[in-house]
Order: structure tokens, then C-alpha cells, then sequence
């Protein structure tokens, strides 16, 4: 209680230099926490486009196919099953077929994945109502990476190449109808979004169709062999598997602003011992033990980052609240690194994020004020008190 | 002199130096009785302050023996030894060594704070050292603020406020004009004359030579001479 006591009238003694340092190592709680949540909030955001525009509640696939192998797409095919004719019918499922092909803009070749899907769907939030054109026009829309990498715009007309099920090449021309946007890649590089009804016909597949998306969770509906049921957290595994590899370099990111604001600690109680040399010398000889004048020390540092704390709740608090409430405006340009990143990300600032950071500084904060403070026990009091210890 | 409360028998102090030593105490033979007022003098290298030092219980003997206060000061244990300082010691430094981040209230309080004294003693304890100083008006000031006199008398009172059994002064003038040195001595001999405390100090200042009532006199970190004044 007495160093304590001690510790708070050193610090609010020195008044200036305290707030400096304070406000300085409330900038890294601050700048650490937005960091993180930022981090945290990209996560998020990503799992949640995900799910909005592709994965929804879970999806069935026909059993051969497999989205890493295009060349299997031409036999990954077959009728809806029986048992989800209804809820295909009630629009609570989406059959999506799925197939290679090739277009020709402005005469280059460039090969993508044709998906044909109902255009009075209202699962996922592709804008498939504007799957519409004219009579004998075979409408598309295309995501803006998509577009951007083949030079196509709303309104243009392009050639699409595919094969039926026999194997047969045919071509046709597609209007563009609609250019979306959308931070989910699955969704829109190298892919063309058709009607559904369309791409059956032009495949010669009838009622077919690759996966099978769904409004819910229907791991319990068991259905013929040929459909296997991938739960949402089946579907969403990669996309972890992403979030946790780029934890990893988050929390590398954490440890550096960290280690630069524990530096400023361990500096400051490196110069501060350095100092206060006399003032040592005068504790001791005042009646303190030397582990009590560590004590001190080290207290004062720990302080430091409670202090650090306050005034970072102050000015910290409203300013996360607004930006998570607003979103952080990401650069355009962004998109161009091919980073599913939202134009506008919101933070997420959880509990545990800010207790845990505000504990984790805490602790790290005690330990480095402690490191320089132990050189006191090592001082010979009568040197301290000349100030003539280098 | 009622008893000793000091005393010292052939005592010695080396310090390494290059490869060889530097002996600065070499057979030191001396007592000191309550309510002393009593002056180490010599030169600079004497041995003086070392002596203090050791009085202090802040530097150990490396040979002989040094009892204060009926505990010898080479046996005690980092813990007994700043009790003994934070108890019966107190200290008077040549530049003053207060705290500057404190005001003089809280300076003069820290030695009380150390014994867990109860704040409303601890406060009226405060107050009455700073009225032995005549420094009542000051008690918000910080350090920065006061001139050298004042310093050292906020040094006087921060030594003083515990009713120490005996008060080390390492040149406690070399900082003062002499107006200020003669304030500061007359307040340290009414408080030697009211409260019986020791003092000793370590001095080659003719000002504090004036006041001191016994003059031990160092000289290649032995005693050189040891002379009572009787004085009224």
C-alpha cells in the first residue's frame, strides 16, 4: 500500500513528463486494439460474405464434384433429388450448375466458370434479378473483378463457348446485364452468372444441376447418394483456415506494436534510474530497502500502463464505438492486391480483446520496468546518493 | 554525555582501487555520547564522509567495528540496517537530496510515511518539524521553488520529524552563504539543545567548526586530534 502510495504521488509529482509518457503508451493500447479489431472485424466480414453470397446455411454438391478439379465439372451433374423437389420449388433451395467455358472479349481467350443460377432466387445476394434481357438474348452478370480483368462493361455483348453434355462445343453470345460488387472472390473471379434455365439448356441438362444451395440447415435430410450434404461449417473451413494462417501474422503485427511501446517503457525506466540516481541514494538512506526501492520502481512503471489505460478509455472508447459504428473507408486500390476486403471494414472490438490487451500491456508493462529497476539492488547507496554511478 | 551511543573501535575502510586498495579509514577509535554536537573535520579524502557513511549504517567497516545504537553496523542485515536508518538515523546531505517531485509537506512527511505512522500524527508531526524550520508558510512549495537556505532546512525537518536518536550532516553549509549557513546551524543547535539528538557532522567549513561543541579532526583517514569545547 505504502509503495503504491509512493508510486502514484512519484508519478503525479512529475506531472508533464508522466502525461507524456501516459499519452504516448495510450496511443499503443489504442493503436494495438484497433489493429487487432480491425483484424478481427476483416475476419468477420470475410466469413460473413462468405455466407451471404455463397455458402448460405449449407449446400449439397453432386458426388463428383469437386471445386479445385475443372475438369471434372462436365460430369459433376444430375437431377435434383425427389426429396428436395419441394423446397427447390419454395425457392428455400438453389440448384446451381456449374461448368467450364470460354469467352472472347475484344477477340482474347479468356476461360471461366459458367454458373447458371434462378434468377428469383433470394438465398445468396447475388443481384440474380438482374439475370433479364431482351427476346433471344441470353442475359450474364459478372462481378467487378471479373469485369475489370476482361475489359467487360454493363450492356456488352461477348462470345461464350461451352460444351454440352455430349461434349459438343457450341457458342452463343451473352449480354452483360449487370456488373456487382462483391468482396467474395469465389464469386466473382473468373465467373459468369447465367439463368439458370439457360445454361440447362445450352448443356442439354434438363433439370440438373452441380450443388444445391440451401436456406437451411438440413444436415438431418438424408437424400439420395449421388448429393452430399456440406454443412456450413464444412464450407466455411477454408476461409478459416485463412483467418487463423493470417491470425498468425496478426498477432506478429500485435507483438511488434508491443515490443515499440514496451521499448518506450523500458527506455524511460532505463533513463529514469539513471536519473534519479540521488534520489535512490536518499531512499535508502531514508530507511527503504533497496528490494523496496526495486518495488517502487517497478510499480511506477506498472502504473504507467493503468494510467495509459484511463486516459486511452477516455478519448479510446468514443472513438472505437464511432469507427466501428461507421467502418474504416479502405483505398479502392486495395481490391487490386486481390484481397477480399470490403470497401468499408467495420472493427470488432470484443471484450476479451480489450481486457485481454489491456492485461497482457499490463503485465508486460510490470516486467519491463522491473528488468532496469533490479540494477537498484545491485547500487552501493553511498555512490547513489553522489550520483556517481554510470 | 549521558551514555555512548557510538562506538567505534578500530575500525577500518578499504576500497579496491586498480589492482592494489585505497585504505580511507585505518584505525578509527572514537565513541559519541546522546546529544552530541560534534564535528569530523579535515580535508577532502579524509575519510570523513566515509566515516558518516558508516555511522550511517550505509556503508559497512572492512575490519574493526562500528556499534550504533547497540547494533553493530558489519552484522546487520540489509532489512535491520534500513530499519535502523528509518528509525534512529536521520541524514543531512550537502545538496539537500530532496525530492522534487514532491512539495515540502511531503517531503518532510516521507520518513513518517516509511514508519507507517497514522496520518493525523504523521500530519501534526509534519507541522511542528516545519515550525522548528520557521518553513510553516512553505509546506505547498516544491523544491524548485526555495532558495538554498530553505532547502536544507526542509533537509533539517525531513531529518528531524522522526525524533531521531542521532542526525548525520555531510557538509551542510558547502552550499550556503554564510547568512544562511549561521540560520541553518543555530536551528540545528536549538534542536540539539530541545531534543538531545546527536549530531555529527562531516565538515572542513570554519562556519560549522564555530558551533560544534567536540572537533574530531581526520587526517589520512585517522584521528588526528579530539577536542571538547565547553561552550555556554
Amino acid at each position: 500500500m505504502l509503495a503504491f502510495k509512493l508510486a502514484l504521488r512519484n508519478l503525479l509529482g512529475a506531472g508533464l513528463r508522466t502525461w507524456l509518457n501516459v499519452i504516448v503508451l495510450s496511443f499503443s493500447f489504442i493503436i494495438i486494439i484497433w489493429t487487432k479489431g480491425l483484424l478481427e472485424g476483416w475476419d468477420r466480414q470475410a466469413k460473413n460474405d462468405m455466407i451471404r453470397w455463397e455458402v448460405a446455411e449449407g449446400q449439397y454438391w453432386h458426388k463428383d464434384y469437386d471445386p479445385y478439379d475443372p475438369f471434372t465439372l462436365s460430369d459433376s451433374h444430375g437431377p435434383v433429388p425427389q426429396e428436395l423437389s419441394s423446397r427447390v420449388s419454395d425457392t428455400s433451395i438453389i440448384p446451381v450448375l456449374i461448368t467450364q467455358g470460354t469467352i472472347y472479349p475484344q477477340g482474347r481467350m479468356h476461360s471461366l466458370i459458367i454458373k447458371g443460377i434462378a434468377p428469383e432466387q433470394k438465398v445468396v445476394e447475388l443481384p440474380t434479378a438482374k439475370l433479364t434481357a431482351g427476346e433471344g438474348e441470353i442475359p450474364a452478370i459478372i462481378g467487378k473483378a471479373m469485369a475489370a480483368s476482361t475489359g467487360l462493361k454493363e450492356g456488352d455483348y461477348v462470345t461464350l463457348r461451352w460444351r454440352d453434355r455430349n461434349g459438343t462445343f457450341d457458342a452463343t453470345e451473352i449480354r452483360i446485364t449487370s456488373v456487382f460488387e462483391t468482396t467474395v472472390p469465389t464469386a466473382d473471379v473468373g465467373q459468369v452468372w447465367l439463368p439458370l434455365e439457360d445454361l440447362r439448356k445450352m448443356m442439354l441438362l434438363p433439370g440438373e444441376a452441380t450443388i444445391l444451395i440451401t436456406a437451411d440447415n438440413l444436415s438431418d435430410v438424408r437424400v439420395t447418394e449421388e448429393w452430399i450434404y456440406k454443412d456450413q461449417e464444412t464450407l466455411l473451413s477454408d476461409i478459416e483456415k485463412i483467418i487463423q494462417a493470417k491470425s498468425s501474422v496478426g498477432v506478429i503485427i500485435w507483438g511488434i506494436m508491443l515490443l515499440m511501446s514496451m521499448l518506450a517503457v523500458f527506455d524511460t525506466q532505463v533513463l529514469s534510474i539513471f536519473r534519479r540516481q540521488k534520489e535512490i541514494g536518499t531512499y535508502i538512506a531514508l530507511g527503504m530497502t533497496r528490494g523496496q526501492v526495486v518495488r517502487l520502481f517497478t510499480l511506477e512503471g506498472a502504473l504507467h500502463s493503468v494510467l495509459a489505460a484511463l486516459v486511452g478509455a477516455v478519448y479510446g472508447v468514443p472513438l472505437l464505438m464511432l469507427q466501428s459504428a461507421r467502418g474504416v473507408k479502405i483505398p479502392l486500390s486495395s481490391s487490386d492486391f486481390g484481397i477480399a476486403m470490403a470497401e468499408r471494414l467495420y472493427p470488432v472490438y470484443s471484450l476479451a480483446l480489450i481486457t485481454g490487451t489491456v492485461a497482457i500491456v499490463f503485465v508486460v508493462t510490470t516486467i519491463v520496468s522491473y528488468w532496469p529497476s533490479r540494477k537498484i539492488a545491485k547500487m552501493n547507496p553511498t555512490e547513489a546518493l553522489r550520483g556517481r554511478i554510470q | 554525555m549521558d551514555n555512548n551511543i557510538i562506538s567505534i573501535e578500530g575500525l577500518k575502510k578499504h576500497f579496491p582501487m586498480g589492482s592494489g586498495k585505497f585504505t580511507a579509514l585505518n584505525g578509527i577509535n572514537l565513541s559519541f555520547g546522546k546529544g552530541e554536537f560534534a564535528g569530523i573535520i579535515g580535508p577532502s579524502g579524509s575519510g570523513k564522509t566515509t566515516l558518516l557513511n558508516i555511522i550511517g549504517s550505509l556503508d559497512v567497516p572492512s575490519e574493526g567495528k562500528a556499534v550504533i545504537l547497540g547494533q553493530s553496523v558489519g552484522n546487520l542485515s540489509p532489512a535491520a540496517s534500513a530499519s535502523l536508518r528509518k528509525s534512529q538515523l536521520g541524514f543531512i546531505f550537502q545538496t539537500y537530496n530532496l525530492f522534487q517531485v514532491y512539495t515540502v509537506y511531503e517531503n518532510v512527511e516521507f520518513p513518517l510515511l516509511l514508519q507507517g505512522i497514522e496520518a493525523s500524527k504523521r500530519r501534526q508531526m509534519v507541522l511542528d518539524a516545519l515550525e522548528w524550520v520557521g518553513l510553516t508558510d512553505k509546506i505547498k512549495s516544491r523544491p524548485a521553488q526555495l532558495s538554498g537556505g530553505e532547502s536544507q532546512r526542509v533537509a533539517i525537518a525531513r531529518a528531524m520529524v522522526k525524533r531521531p536518536a542521532i542526525v548525520l550532516a555531510d557538509e551542510p553549509t558547502a552550499n550556503l552563504d554564510a547568512a544562511n549557513s549561521h540560520h541553518i546551524l543555530q536551528t540545528m543547535e536549538n534542536l540539539n539543545r530541545e531534543l538531545h539528538t546527536t549530531f555529527i557532522f562531516a565538515t572542513h567549513d570554519d562556519k560549522v567548526i564555530g558551533y560544534v561543541r567536540r572537533k574530531i579532526y581526520l587526517s589520512d583517514g585517522k584521528v588526528a586530534k579530539d577536542e571538547i569545547i565547553e561552550k555556554n
